[in-house]
C-alpha cells in the first residue's frame, strides 16, 4: 500500500542491498572454493552454538528490556549534563573489546572496586566470571545502544499527542498504553535483532568473562578453522550456521513490527505535562542515576588508567591516530551512499525483513568476509593495495544495520506524512531527498554518522589480512603495544581511542541535532 | 620547467628502488612494530645487503601460517620468520619451503636438526608472579593450592597451545587429571596473551602463562623487580622460533645471506631486549644485563616437532574437557 505513495527510486535501494549480499556471497563462495577436508559438525560445535544463541537471547532481551525504563525517563526529563550523558550513552559500545574488558574488571573483577567495598564491608567477594559475566559485559556493551534506539523511538512521537493525553488527564499509566507502548512495539524488535546479532558474534568479551571453554561462541569456532587447523570447509559451514541464526533472528522478529504509524505532528518538542508528579520523578531519578553510574563507572576506570600512561605513548600512536581518522570519515561516506537508498527503499515497503540483509553484514565473521576477499583478490593484486578500500567497504556493511535501525523508523514516518503530498507535487528524485526526506532525517542521519565513524575509528576486523604495514591503524598500534608488554601506553593509546571515537561521534551527532532538541 | 625537473627525479628515484632488491619476510605483528626488533633488524640487515628489507607483520605465528597456506606457491614472500615449535610440522607439510644450510653454535638446550626451518630465538613458558606470591613447584602443587592462574586458549593461542603441549609432555595419560586440579585455579581463559597478561597486571590472578624472560622486560624497560618466573620441576617446555625460506623465492640467495643474518651477533644481540626471548646464538657481548637475573630451568620439555599435530588433538580434547565441567 505505501509503496505507490511515494516516488522513491527504488533501483539505488536494491541495488546497495544487491551490493552487500554479493560482497557477503562472494567471500563465502571464496572460501568454500578453497575448501578440501572439511569435517562436520561435531558435538562441540553443537555445544558452541547452544551457548552462543542461549547467552545472546539473555543480552540482548536483557539488554533491551532494562533500556526501556531509562530511555522512558531520559525522555521525559530534562537536566544539566544530559545532552553529554546521551552522547556518552554511545561510549561503552564504540571501545575495543580488551579495553572495555578491563574497565569493567576494574569495577567487578576479583581485585577491582565493587569487591575491595565488599572486602571492606565484612561480606564475601562476587565472581563476574561465568554466563552472567558474560550477559553483563553485553549488557553494558549493549544497553546503551539500546537505550539510544528506544529514545529516538520516544522523541518521534509527535508532541501534539502528549498535549492531547495531557488535557484529558491520562494516568502515567495510561499514557504509556495509549502513546508509547505503540511506540515501543516498532521500535523494540529492530533493536532486539541488532543486539542479538552483535551478541551473537562476540568472541574475545563471551570467552574472557564466561571464564574459559564453556562460553565457547561460534566465532571462537571459525577463528579455530581459519588460523590454527585452516579447515576452511568448516569454516564456511560454521559462517553459514552464523548467518543463519542471524537472519532467521532477524526475519522472526522484524515480523513482530506492526503496521501503524503513530500520525504526524509539528516537528516541535513539548513539555510532558504527564511527567510532573513526585512519584514519576523520584522513580526516573533513581533509574538515571544507575543506568549511568553502571555505564560511567567503568569508563572511569579506562580514563584513569589511561590518563596514567598518556605520557609514556611513544610518537607513533599519533601517526595511526590520524590513519583512523581519514578512514573514519572515509566509512561514514560510504556507509551513507549505501543506508540512505537502502532505508529508503525499505520504508517504502511494507514493515518487513527488508533489515535483515543489513543485519546479515553484521553477522558475517570479518574473518569470513577478510578471508574470502582475500582469495578473490590476491591471485589478481596485491592485497594491501586494496587495504584501504576493503577496510572502508567492511567497516560501513558492519555499521549498516545500525544505520539502518536508525534511519528506517523515522524514514517511514516521513514517507507516511509526506508521501502522498510530495507524489501530488511531483516532488521526485533528489529533490525528494532534500526538500522532504533529509530535512526531516537530520538527527538520525548524524547518530548513524555518528555511530559509524565510531565503529570504523576502533575496529580491527578485517585489518589483520590486509593491514598495509605503511598504514597501521589506532587499534592495530594499541594491540601492537599490548603485545610487546606496554600495557600502560596501550591504556593512554586506547583513552586516545576513545576521546576520538567520542569526538567524531559527538561532532556527527551534533551536528544533526544543530537547532533541534533531541 | 620546475615540474619535469620533479618529473625527472621522480623517475630516477623509481628505477633506482627497482634495481634494488627486495626482500620480503613474512613475519608476527610484534616483530615489526616499532619498539619491537623489526626497525634495528632492517637497519642493520640494510647495511650489509645492498638490498630493500621488507618486513610485513601478520598477526601471529598461527595467522602467518594461515596466510601462507592462503596464498601457497604464489605468495610475494622471500622468507617466513616467526613459525614455532608447534607450528613446525604443519609448516612443513606445505611443501613451500626449502632446505637450508644454515650452520650456527645454538645455544639451544636442545640439539637442533630440522633441515628446513633454523632458529632465531626461544623461550621457556612459564607462570609470572609478583615476588610477594609464593609460587608453587609443580603443577600439581599448583592443583592443591588456592593460587589464581590467568591462561589462554590452546585454539586461539599459541603460548595457550604451548600449555597444552607442556602438560602433555610432563604427564601424558596423568595430563586429563592435572587439568581437572588445576580447573579451580584458572580464574580465565583469554583469546590471546596480551589479554592474559593484561588481566594479571590488573590483579585479576596471581600468575599468568607466559615466558621465564618475561620478568627481564619488566626489570630492563621499567626498572621493576617486582616480577618473576615460577620454576617447575617438571621441567619447561620450550618455545623455539624459527625461520625458513620459500622454494617459490625469486630471492633465494638473498634470502639464505638474511637467515645468516638473523643467527649472526648483529641481529642476536638486537633480540632479547626487543622480543624479549632468548637468542638463539649467544652474542659474543654475552646477554643483555638483567637477563642473569631470570630464574632458569633445571630441565628443558621438548616434543619431536612431528608428533606435535597428533599429541595436540589428544591434549585438545582432554583439555576442553577438563575445563568444561
Amino acid at each position: 500500500m505505501a509503496q505507490s505513495a511515494l516516488a522513491i527510486s527504488r533501483k539505488t535501494g536494491i541495488s546497495a542491498a544487491l551490493l552487500v549480499l554479493a560482497l557477503i556471497v562472494l567471500a563465502l563462495g571464496a572460501v568454500i572454493s578453497r575448501a578440501e577436508t572439511g569435517a562436520g559438525l561435531g558435538a562441540a560445535d553443537w555445544a558452541a552454538i547452544r551457548f552462543t544463541v542461549l547467552q545472546a537471547l539473555w543480552s540482548s532481551g536483557l539488554s533491551v528490556l532494562l533500556a526501556v525504563p531509562v530511555a522512558r525517563a531520559l525522555a521525559r526529563r530534562r537536566f544539566f549534563g544530559r545532552g553529554a550523558l546521551v552522547t556518552l550513552l554511545g561510549a561503552p559500545f564504540i571501545l575495543p573489546v580488551i579495553v572495555a574488558v578491563l574497565g569493567l574488571l576494574a569495577v567487578f573483577g576479583r581485585s577491582g572496586w565493587l569487591n575491595t567495598a565488599l572486602e571492606a564491608a565484612g561480606l564475601p567477594a562476587v565472581s563476574i566470571y561465568g554466563f552472567h559475566g558474560v550477559v553483563l559485559a553485553h549488557v553494558f556493551f549493549n544497553m546503551p545502544l539500546a537505550t539510544r534506539l528506544l529514545l529516538m523511538g520516544w522523541q518521534n512521537i509527535p508532541s501534539e499527542r502528549f498535549r492531547l493525553a495531557a488535557q484529558i488527564r491520562l494516568t502515567p499509566r495510561a499514557m504509556f498504553r495509549a502513546v508509547e507502548w505503540p511506540m515501543l512495539m516498532q521500535v523494540v524488535p529492530g533493536a532486539l535483532a541488532l543486539v542479538f546479532v552483535i551478541c551473537l558474534t562476540s568472541f574475545a568479551v563471551a570467552l574472557t568473562l564466561g571464564g574459559g571453554p564453556r562460553a565457547t561462541t561460534i566465532e571462537l569456532a571459525i577463528y579455530q578453522a581459519f588460523r590454527f587447523d585452516f579447515d576452511l570447509g568448516r569454516a564456511a559451514l560454521l559462517s553459514v550456521v552464523q548467518l543463519v541464526l542471524a537472519g532467521g533472528m532477524a526475519l522472526l522478529v522484524l515480523r513482530l513490527v506492526p503496521d501503524i504509524t503513530l500520525g504526524g505532528g509539528l516537528d516541535r518538542m513539548m513539555p510532558r505535562w504527564d511527567a510532573r508528579g513526585g512519584v514519576q520523578r523520584i522513580v526516573d531519578t533513581i533509574v538515571i542515576v544507575l543506568a549511568a553510574l553502571f555505564l560511567l563507572v567503568p569508563l572511569v576506570a579506562v580514563v584513569w588508567r589511561g590518563v596514567q600512561g598518556w605520557a609514556q605513548m611513544p610518537a607513533q600512536v599519533y601517526h595511526a591516530a590520524g590513519i583512523s581518522i581519514m578512514v573514519a570519515i572515509a566509512s561514514i561516506a560510504v556507509l551513507l551512499g549505501l543506508a540512505l537508498p537502502m532505508a529508503g527503499w525499505i520504508a517504502a515497503r511494507k514493515a518487513d525483513g527488508g533489515e535483515a540483509i543489513g543485519l546479515l553484514g553484521l553477522s558475517a565473521s570479518p574473518l569470513m568476509i577478510g578471508t574470502g576477499w582475500f582469495i578473490v583478490i590476491n591471485p589478481v593484486a596485491d592485497p594491501f593495495d586494496f587495504a584501504l578500500v576493503v577496510t572502508m567497504l567492511v567497516n560501513a556493511m558492519m555499521a549498516l544495520p545500525f544505520a539502518l535501525r536508525i534511519l528506517v523508523p523515522p524514514m517511514r514516518d516521513a514517507v507516511r506524512q509526506y508521501g502522498r503530498l510530495s507524489l501530488m507535487l511531483d516532488v521526485q528524485g533528489w529533490r525528494l531527498w532534500r526538500v522532504v526526506l533529509l530535512p526531516r532525517l537530520r538527527a538520525p542521519i548524524g547518530y548513524a554518522a555518528g555511530l559509524t565513524g565510531a565503529l570504523s575509528m576502533g575496529d580491527l576486523g578485517v585489518i589483520a589480512l590486509f593491514a598495509d604495514p605503511d598504514r597501521v591503524t589506532l587499534p592495530l598500534q594499541m594491540v601492537r603495544l599490548m603485545g610487546a608488554y606496554r600495557m600502560d601506553a596501550a591504556a593512554g593509546a586506547a583513552l586516545l581511542l576513545l576521546a576520538l571515537s567520542l569526538g567524531i561521534f559527538w561532532i556527527c551527532d551534533k551536528g544533526g541535532r544543530w537547532r533541534a532538541e533531541a | 620547467m620546475k615540474y619535469l625537473t620533479f618529473a625527472t627525479a621522480t623517475l630516477a628515484a623509481t628505477t633506482a628502488m627497482a634495481e634494488t632488491p627486495e626482500l620480503v619476510v613474512y613475519t608476527y605483528d610484534s616483530f615489526v612494530s616499532e619498539w619491537g626488533p623489526g626497525p634495528a633488524i632492517e637497519k642493520a640487515f640494510e647495511e650489509v645487503c645492498a638490498c630493500d628489507l621488507r618486513l610485513v607483520g601478520l598477526g601471529d605465528g598461527a595467522a602467518l601460517l594461515a596466510r601462507l597456506k592462503l596464498e601457497g606457491a604464489r605468495s610475494d614472500a622471500d622468507v617466513v620468520m616467526g613459525l614455532d615449535t608447534a607450528l613446525i610440522a604443519a609448516a612443513q607439510e606445505t611443501g613451500l619451503f626449502q632446505e637450508t644450510d644454515i650452520v650456527a653454535d645454538y645455544a639451544l638446550p636442545v640439539e637442533w636438526t630440522d633441515p628446513v626451518f633454523a632458529p632465531y630465538d626461544w623461550g621457556y613458558f612459564a607462570f609470572v608472579h609478583n615476588k610477594d606470591v609464593t609460587p608453587p613447584a609443580n603443577f600439581k602443587a599448583l592443583g592443591e593450592s588456592d593460587l589464581k592462574i590467568v591462561i589462554q586458549d590452546p585454539r586461539s593461542s599459541t603460548p595457550g597451545l604451548g600449555l597444552l603441549m607442556w602438560v602433555k609432555n610432563a604427564y601424558r595419560d596423568e595430563a586429563p587429571a592435572i587439568w581437572e586440579a588445576m580447573a579451580d585455579n584458572v580464574v580465565t581463559v583469554t583469546k590471546g596473551w596480551s589479554e592474559a597478561y593484561g588481566l594479571f597486571l590488573e590483579g585479576e590472578a596471581d600468575m599468568v602463562l607466559s615466558y621465564t624472560t618475561s620478568p627481564a622486560y619488566h626489570l630492563i624497560a621499567e626498572e621493576d623487580d617486582s616480577k618473576a618466573a615460577a620454576i617447575f620441576d617438571e621441567g619447561h617446555y620450550m618455545q623455539i622460533e624459527v625461520m625458513g625460506r620459500l622454494a617459490g623465492s625469486d630471492q633465494p640467495e638473498l634470502a639464505a645471506e638474511f637467515l645468516k643474518f638473523m643467527v649472526s651477533d648483529a641481529a642476536q644481540t638486537i633480540l632479547p631486549t626487543t622480543n624479549w626471548m632468548y637468542p638463539a646464538v649467544t652474542p659474543d657481548a654475552g646477554l643483555p644485563k638483567g637477563f642473569e637475573t631470570l630464574t632458569v630451568p633445571e630441565k628443558a620439555l621438548h616434543v619431536d616437532v612431528q608428533n606435535v599435530p597428533a599429541l595436540r588433538e589428544e591434549a585438545l580434547a582432554e583439555w576442553l574437557k577438563a575445563l568444561s565441567q
